[in-house]
């Protein structure tokens, strides 16, 4: 009994110096009962941490920046952080664990498309919720899902017009790796194309993760071609800029024009082999407005690393944990599907602008830009569409804004048909 | 078409790279190395470490990856190999587990990120090597505009073939290779060191590793599982050139290098690699041995 109490004595003298000290502690202990958990899963390790650790990075910076202004409904927000381990297996099991054993309400999650088919049916089952924050091929109308990276209009609507239009350009060679994201924006690029009176004289893939670009680039070369139009993905990325540059071939003449080139892969190949080559993002790290330098200077300091880089999907992590947080507010309590409800529609001023949830698709409203690279890695922002453009995720399939596929009563199948 | 034939000739230079080293550790020593993709992840390393903290250059760099892989395999020749001669199937597995923490080493930039300390380079990051002005872009020879840093590749790799061929048939140090590649017994008993030459000759097959690897900064990001898919092209090339046999792991290089160039440049790169396996899986279906068998061990 001695023990006990003496223990108890010792328990609440910490405690008492805990809330001296940090009041961050004192929450963390004494009201663990009163807090909202929230799953956060993304690849710790393995080949995609490089890219999946900056986004599980944005999603607890911008957690503990709501925690810092008193939580949601009073309470803090927990994060359970999970690794995936760029394994589409290891996804769907910590994805379980985090729905079954943790409860949580929501799990914001999933870089590739590949991990994030893999954890969908966990979600669709059980009635969750999962925030995607990454640009991804569209084709996917689940009402257990809240998308805020681009879909493939939000990248290619503004992109191909202006390469036609203000680049003069007219033949495009479309290249991309040999997997479902690539092949369906292919599919966009070429409507987005004929539409606007140019033409494409090839549409060619490498396998994802090869970097042998030798015959490919020596293709391009003698294709006749003006413009290129990649959507070549991860480290295949480097190796092509680099072989571009070595036969010969220059931006100036022969721009490649990317969906999937952000400042991490510019910053992994090294400038110099992209200076004059133009991307498509909603977001870029460049962007002058001093809500993004700020957010730049915050993700800095978070991350302890004065040279880090901010992209698209990163900063797609960091805003929409906001667009939750006001839903999980409107919606008065944390469960997944008035979270889901109350998330429709929800506006925020992210860094890279006004941004808001779609009602009928739940994908995000995002304002589409064009950045031609410069020498020091980052791109100079040379267009900006005017507002925010709706997402259409079946805009491979015809979709439009008049006539949308995927409604709040799910997928239209027959007009996908049709 | 020469353009066809240059790229074809890079790529089977560039499989050769590879492939030169584990003709030596495989072919000549039957021993399976699944660490050698990791000793050329090393050679890269050692380019990009020695950009940061030497400010040497891609070239100076040769020998210097070449210095340090030959001392990573001579440890494991003598810590693990040494003790496994003979049976192939568990050179495998320990070479495996050493191709593993020779990554693990890299990511973990040798246990000091548990200490939150960090060494510019290393890392699960990407990292890359910046190109002398003078390799980069195209040159033109014969009319034919041919990429700088290929050519240069190819330029490495006759070099390091030529030397490679001159220390196995023609110098004293070779003779005892084969010497023991025949019969190790009889060349112990002829007053061979064994122990060295093996140490020796496991040492050099690295450092080709580690110049490929060099070679390979160039134009690839470095990080630290890129070795892995080198070791298979390596493997297929050695197997389907008969182990033990240089002139097989030349002949068979050029041959799948070109076929790769060709049939991407009429068709397309995915059919061209299925191409290439295609072919390889024939030689050894009809000549189980390679294309040049040679009876050792």
């Amino acid at each position: 009994m001695n023990t006990t109490r003496r223990s108890i004595l010792k328990a609440s003298a910490l405690s008492a110096a805990g809330t001296l000290a940090s009041p961050y502690f004192f929450h963390r202990t004494a009201q663990a009962a009163d807090v909202i958990k929230v799953g956060v899963l993304f690849s710790q390790t393995g080949g995609l941490s490089i890219i999946e650790k900056s986004l599980a990075d944005a999603t607890l910076m911008a957690i503990s920046e709501i925690n810092a202004t008193g939580g949601v409904l009073g309470k803090q927000i927990q994060p359970i952080v999970e690794d995936g381990a760029s394994d589409p297996k290891t996804f769907n099991e910590k994805a379980s664990k985090l729905v079954i054993q943790d409860k949580v309400p929501t799990v914001f999650a999933c870089y590739t498309s590949a991990s994030r088919k893999a954890v969908l049916p966990v979600f669709e089952r059980r009635a969750n919720l999962l925030f995607y924050p990454t640009y991804y091929e569209g084709f996917e109308c689940s009402k257990n899902v809240v998308y805020t990276g681009a879909v493939p209009n939000q990248q290619l609507s503004n992109f191909i017009p202006w390469i036609i239009k203000t680049l003069g350009k007219k033949k495009f060679f479309i290249v991309g790796s040999n997997y479902i994201y690539p092949r369906e924006m292919a599919k966009v690029c070429k409507v987005l194309i004929e539409q606007n009176g140019g033409q494409w004289v090839a549409d060619e893939y490498l396998e994802l993760g090869d970097s042998e670009w030798g015959s490919m680039v020596n293709k391009i070369k003698s294709s006749g071609c003006d413009v290129v139009l990649s959507n070549v993905v991860g480290d295949s990325v480097v190796a092509f800029y680099r072989e571009f540059k070595n036969q010969g071939l220059s931006h100036a003449k022969l721009p490649i024009c990317a969906t999937v080139t952000s400042e991490i892969e510019i910053a992994a190949m090294g400038p110099e082999y992209a200076v004059g080559s133009f991307t498509s993002f909603p977001y870029f790290m460049a962007i002058d407005t001093d809500a993004n330098k700020q957010f730049v200077e915050r993700y800095r300091a978070f991350v302890k690393n004065p040279k880090a880089v901010t992209h698209h999907a990163l900063e797609s992590s960091y805003f929409q944990v906001f667009l939750w947080k006001q839903a999980v507010a409107k919606a008065g309590e944390a469960m997944p599907i008035p979270i889901r409800n109350a998330v429709m529609g929800q506006e925020f001023n992210a860094p890279n602008g006004h941004v808001k949830i779609e009602p009928a698709n739940l994908h995000t409203w995002l304002t589409p830009r064009i950045a031609e690279w410069q020498a020091d890695g980052q791109g100079k922002i040379i267009d900006t569409y005017p507002a925010p453009i709706m997402p259409l995720p079946y805009v491979a399939y015809g979709e439009t804004e008049k006539n949308l596929f995927c409604t709040g009563k799910g997928l239209d199948t027959a007009k996908l048909k049709g | 078409m020469a353009e066809i034939i240059f790229i074809g000739l890079s790529l089977s230079s560039i499989l050769l790279l590879v492939a030169l080293g584990l003709a030596i550790t495989y072919g000549a020593m039957g021993v399976i190395n699944m660490a050698h993709g990791e000793l050329v992840m090393a050679g890269a390393y050692v380019t990009v470490l020695s950009g940061i903290w030497l400010h040497l250059n891609i070239i100076a760099a040769i020998p210097l990856a070449f210095l340090v892989t030959a001392l990573i395999g001579y440890l494991i020749e003598r810590l693990v190999v040494r003790r496994l001669y003979g049976r192939l199937l568990d050179t495998l597995l320990a070479t495996w587990g050493v191709a593993i923490l020779i990554q693990q080493a890299v990511r973990l930039e040798f246990g000091l990120s548990f200490f939150g300390r960090h060494i510019a380079g290393l890392g699960v990051g990407l990292q890359n090597v910046t190109v002398p002005e003078a390799l980069t872009g195209a040159i033109t020879i014969g009319g034919v505009q041919v990429n700088a840093f290929r050519a240069f590749i190819i330029g490495v790799t006759v070099v390091l073939t030529f030397a490679t061929w001159l220390l196995m048939y023609r110098s004293s140090f070779g003779v005892q290779v084969r010497a023991i590649m025949r019969n190790p017994n009889m060349a112990a008993a002829c007053g061979i060191n064994v122990q060295r030459v093996n140490a020796l000759t496991f040492a050099y097959g690295s450092g080709l590793a580690g110049v490929a690897g060099v070679m390979m900064s160039g134009f690839k990001t470095v990080f630290p599982d890129m070795g892995t898919p080198m070791v298979v092209d390596g493997f297929l090339v050695v197997a389907a050139g008969g182990v033990g046999s240089l002139l097989g792991t030349i002949l068979s290089a050029g041959l799948l290098g070109q076929i790769n160039g060709i049939v991407a440049s009429v068709t397309n790169d995915i059919l061209a690699r299925a191409m290439v396996f295609a072919v390889v899986i024939l030689i050894i279906v009809l000549k189980p041995r390679g294309l040049f068998s040679y009876r050792g061990r």
